[in-house]
Order: C-alpha cells, then sequence, then structure tokens
C-alpha cells in the first residue's frame, strides 16, 4: 500500500525533532527547582525554637531555686550564676582560661588531624597494616583519654605536653576511624567508574577515593574534636599547677576546690557553649554544605 | 557511515572465566567477533556472565581460559546507574572523564559543551547528579563515556532502571548517537525489544557457563532500502515483532534448562 507506507514515512522523518522535543519536555517535567530559604523562615524554623528552649529552661530553673530556696553556694539560681559569669569576664579568668583552653584544644585538634589523616590512608591502602593495628585504634577510641593522664604526667610532667598528649590520644584514633569508615562506604560503583575512567594508583585516590570518602572523614573529624575537647578538659581537670596554664577545666577545679557552686557552673557552661559554637560555627554548616551537594540532605 | 568494512574490533576465541572451582565456570568456550562501527546488543538472563564478559572486553577482568582481543587503550563502558560522582556538577563529571584521558586544560571547557549539546542537554553543566532525574544522569553519563575517545562502548543495562517513557527515547538518542559517532557498542540488556530495536546483532547467551548460543542479525530488517520483509509480505515492524517473539521463545527455552 504505497499511501500508508508514505504515512509512515513522513511519520519517521519527522520522529527525529519529537523525540528531541518530548525529551526537552521530559527533562523539565523531572527535574524539580531547588526551593532557597528565606531568612524569616530560617529564623523561624532553625534559631527561635532553640533560643525558646534556652529561655523555658533558665525560667524552671529560677523558678526551682526560687520555690526551694536551697543554699547558693550549693544551687545558686541563674542570676547568681549570671552575676558570676560577668564577674569572671570583669577580672579575667575566664576569657582567659577560655583562650587558653581554646587554643589548646584547637591546635592539638588540628595536630590529630594531621597525623590521623596519612595513618588512615596507609592503613585503606594496606590490607596487613589494617587487620594488624586496626583493633587496636578502635580499642583506643573506645578507651577514655582520661586514662592516660596519669601516665602522661609520669612522662611529660605538669606540662602542656601532657595535656597535648591526652588531646591526642582522645582525637587520633577518632579521625582515623572515621576516614576509614568513610572509605568503606564508597559505593563499588563509583570506584569501577574511576577505574573505568582511567583513574589508578595516586589519581584514583585523589579524584575518587578522598572525595567519595568526605562524609565519614567529616564524621569523624566532628567526633575528633568532640573527643579533643572533652579530652582537654579531663586533662585539665586532673593535672593543675606546674608549667600547665589556667583553663576551663582548671577553673573547674578551682570551683570545686573553694566550694564555690557559681564558679562551678561558669566553668561548665563555658565548656558547653565551646562545644554548641564551633558545632553551630563551624561543623554543622560544612557538613550541610557536604551533604546537599551530593543530594544526602533534603533541607 | 564511514566504516571500513569488516575490521574487527574485539576478537574473542574459546574464552572462559572461573572466579572459584566450586561455582563453575560463568563464560566458557565463548567465541565472538564484533567489527568496527557494529552495535551489538547481548542477551541473557541473570547469571549468564554479561556483566563479566563486558569486564573482560574492558580489561578489568583477566579470562582464564582462551585469548580476548580487545583495543589496547581500553573500552569506555556505561553501567544501570549512571555512576556520576556526587560531589561534582555534571559538566565536572565530563571534565574528569577528559582529564584522565589526557586532554589539555585549555581544551576541555569547549569539549564538555560539546558532549553535553551532544547529549541534548546543553544547560546542565553546572548541575549536581543528584539535581538531574535518572535518564539525564544516564546523559551525563553517555556523554562522560563519550569524552573517553574510545573505539569501544560497553553498556551494561543502562536504561533497565528507567520508566518506559524515558527509556523509550533513551533509545531513540543512542541509536542517533552511535550513528553520529561512529562507536562500536556492546549493550547489555535483559529486554528482547530493547535488544531487537537497538542491535543490529542480537546474541543469546546462556546461563552458567556463558556462552553464545544463538545470534541474529536484524540489520537487514532495519535498513529501509532492504529487501527482507517485502520478500515475506509483511511490514518492517511485523518482521521485527516476530523476530522479537521467536527470540523470547529461544530465551525462555534457555532459562527452562535450568529447572530440575
Amino acid at each position: 500500500m504505497p499511501a500508508e507506507s508514505t504515512s509512515q514515512n513522513t511519520r519517521n522523518t519527522a520522529e527525529a525533532p519529537d523525540n528531541a522535543a518530548a525529551l526537552a519536555g521530559l527533562d523539565a517535567l523531572q527535574t524539580r527547582g531547588g526551593q532557597s530559604r528565606t531568612a524569616g523562615e530560617f529564623f523561624r524554623t532553625r534559631v527561635a525554637p532553640p533560643v525558646v528552649a534556652l529561655i523555658a529552661a533558665l525560667m524552671v530553673w529560677q523558678l526551682t531555686v526560687a520555690i526551694i530556696d536551697p543554699r547558693p553556694d550549693i544551687m545558686p539560681g541563674p542570676l547568681e550564676v549570671g552575676r558570676q559569669i560577668w564577674a569572671s569576664i570583669v577580672d579575667g579568668t575566664l576569657p582567659g582560661a577560655l583562650a587558653t583552653s581554646l587554643w589548646r584544644g584547637v591546635s592539638g585538634f588540628l595536630i590529630a588531624v594531621a597525623v590521623a589523616t596519612p595513618l588512615a590512608l596507609l592503613i585503606a591502602q594496606w590490607a596487613g597494616l589494617r587487620s594488624a593495628i586496626g583493633p587496636l585504634i578502635t580499642g583506643l577510641q573506645v578507651l577514655p583519654s582520661v586514662a592516660w593522664v596519669p601516665a602522661a604526667i609520669v612522662w611529660f610532667g605538669l606540662s602542656d605536653a601532657t595535656v597535648y598528649f591526652v588531646v591526642l590520644m582522645g582525637a587520633i584514633p577518632s579521625i582515623v576511624n572515621g576516614m576509614l569508615s568513610g572509605i568503606d562506604q564508597i559505593p563499588p560503583q563509583l570506584l569501577k567508574a574511576g577505574r573505568v575512567l582511567g583513574a589508578d594508583g595516586w589519581k584514583l585516590a585523589t579524584k575518587v577515593v578522598l572525595p567519595a570518602a568526605m562524609p565519614g572523614y567529616l564524621a569523624g573529624l566532628k567526633q575528633g574534636w568532640a573527643f579533643s575537647w572533652r579530652s582537654l578538659m579531663g586533662a585539665e581537670l586532673i593535672a593543675i599547677g606546674g608549667s600547665i596554664g589556667f583553663g576551663l577545666g582548671s577553673l573547674l577545679a578551682q570551683g570545686r576546690t573553694v566550694s564555690d557552686m557559681a564558679i562551678v557552673l561558669t566553668a561548665v557552661l563555658s565548656i558547653l557553649l565551646v562545644g554548641i559554637v564551633i558545632e553551630l560555627l563551624f561543623f554543622n554548616p560544612l557538613e550541610k554544605k557536604l551533604l546537599r551537594g551530593r543530594g544526602l540532605l533534603v533541607r | 557511515m564511514t566504516t571500513t568494512p569488516s575490521e574487527t574490533v574485539i576478537r574473542m576465541e574459546n574464552l572462559g572465566k572461573t572466579f572459584s572451582a566450586e561455582d563453575g565456570a560463568v563464560l566458557q568456550g565463548l567465541d565472538l567477533e564484533i567489527e568496527r562501527g557494529q552495535f551489538v546488543a547481548l542477551l541473557g538472563a541473570s547469571g549468564s556472565g554479561k556483566t563479566t564478559l563486558l569486564n573482560v572486553v574492558a580489561g578489568l577482568e583477566e579470562p582464564t581460559e582462551g585469548s580476548v582481543t580487545a583495543p589496547a587503550q581500553g573500552a569506555a563502558m556505561m553501567f544501570q546507574d549512571a555512576g556520576l560522582f556526587p560531589w561534582l556538577t555534571a559538566g565536572k563529571n565530563v571534565e574528569l572523564a577528559l582529564e584522565l584521558a589526557g586532554v589539555p586544560k585549555a581544551a576541555r571547557k569547549d569539549r564538555v559543551q560539546e558532549l553535553l549539546e551532544l547529549v541534548r542537554l546543553p544547560s546542565v553543566a553546572d548541575k549536581r547528579p543528584h539535581e538531574l532525574s535518572g535518564g539525564m544522569r544516564q546523559r551525563v553519563g553517555l556523554a562522560r563515556a563519550l569524552a573517553q575517545e574510545r573505539e569501544v562502548l560497553l553498556m551494561d543495562e543502562p536504561f533497565s532502571a528507567l520508566d518506559a517513557i524515558t527509556r523509550d527515547l533513551l533509545q531513540e538518542e543512542l541509536l542517533r548517537i552511535w550513528e553520529v559517532t561512529g562507536r562500536t557498542i556492546v549493550f547489555i540488556t535483559h529486554n528482547v525489544s530493547e535488544a531487537v530495536h537497538l542491535g543490529q546483532r542480537v546474541l543469546l547467551l546462556s546461563s552458567r557457563p556463558g556462552k553464545i548460543v544463538e545470534e541474529w542479525d536484524t540489520g537487514p530488517w532495519k535498513d529501509p532500502g532492504s529487501y527482507g520483509f517485502e520478500a515475506v509480505g509483511q511490514s518492517r515492524e511485523e518482521t521485527l515483532d516476530q523476530l522479537t517473539r521467536t527470540i523470547t521463545h529461544r530465551l525462555r527455552e534457555e532459562i527452562g534448562r535450568h529447572a530440575r
């Protein structure tokens, strides 16, 4: 039938542009525009809830103290603690202790990163080394690093070296294990894609393995920081005097020695605040950016 | 297409692959020759060693028996999952392939755009993979595979995770790109109509061990000026439908052999 074969041919020749249009339509249907958050929405969903919770907690605290009326040196109210914080700021104790601790925590953490990252890459590369020292590293991660304080005092005396040693013993195993699990969790398909594209050895490590392991690595860094900070406070609390500078942990120990609960709470709240601020200003945005960029986080 | 007639790019002789003695051979006694510019569809049930066969051609795995001759430069490869790197934009994914292929930095940017235009995605260079649909990701994957400038393109069920509408459109796109680029394509699928629609040759692979049990040449039926379907008084569609049914029947027969 010539008539039908003509119409058939017309359809066939018309197929190419149709196909392009259909494909473009499908692309438009299947991609959603990303919605960005307004400043107001950010305030309403992210800023307001914790602020309200904090105010509520302070009110409950004040109310409890007002009703029960305990001895102020055992359980001071938020107003007394606030006065103590202000006094410590004015006389310079708190800013000094904060700066000392923060400097040790951050520099100790950075040294830990510099040691742990190549160590983790080496262990990941070399199966024999991994089975040899993998369990030890996991064990060290579980061991509370303040358990090293007595040994460190014997080895390094009451010096900053003692504090750094304890911090490193706390942070390094966490970062190593974080990076290792980041490498373990790389989808095999990505490694295969990398190899098919011709990446091997150094190229595969830097262009595929490292970026692919980033989420696990970042989780390790986050935990490594937490361990640094905790170990530091533990070390400062236990090892006092000598050439060790006066940090937040030392302030805490001082409060206990003079039985002044307001000083103790000032130190505890400051330690807590540092943890929150570092998380909110540094790790949280970094993690969100990383995960959102990979489509692993919706909001 | 300007292809040199009968220039073999892939040759396998008595090829066999065994991973472990207790599992037996995955591939055995496989003979296959593929000519430059051919589109070969490889059909087989699960466990027929299709992926292993592609890995051997790509040089990712060594055969344990027989010999394989493939381009020394290796082959480009596409998977069911596009395998795009999620930390790179679509454009950077393609660019990385160019970089690893040794293309100088200055030439990369334009080439990336050319390749994305070839797969009809001219404006997604700055999008991350998760912002694209499955079909778009596969096209970026195709652009990345083409960036390698390899003679042979191996495709491991690239459309099997897509919805039917997208799959139909991408099949047409692949045929268009095949004609434009003149690549030699080995396309794995478990979908008989897809194999018949795309391949010039359809090869049926048996399972455990995998070897080629039958081959159909669909090329003549697709050529508009061909003799075949008029001779038997059928339209081209009818002829291809019939071929699809024949192959489906043969595939089921082959799978049925494994029943106990």
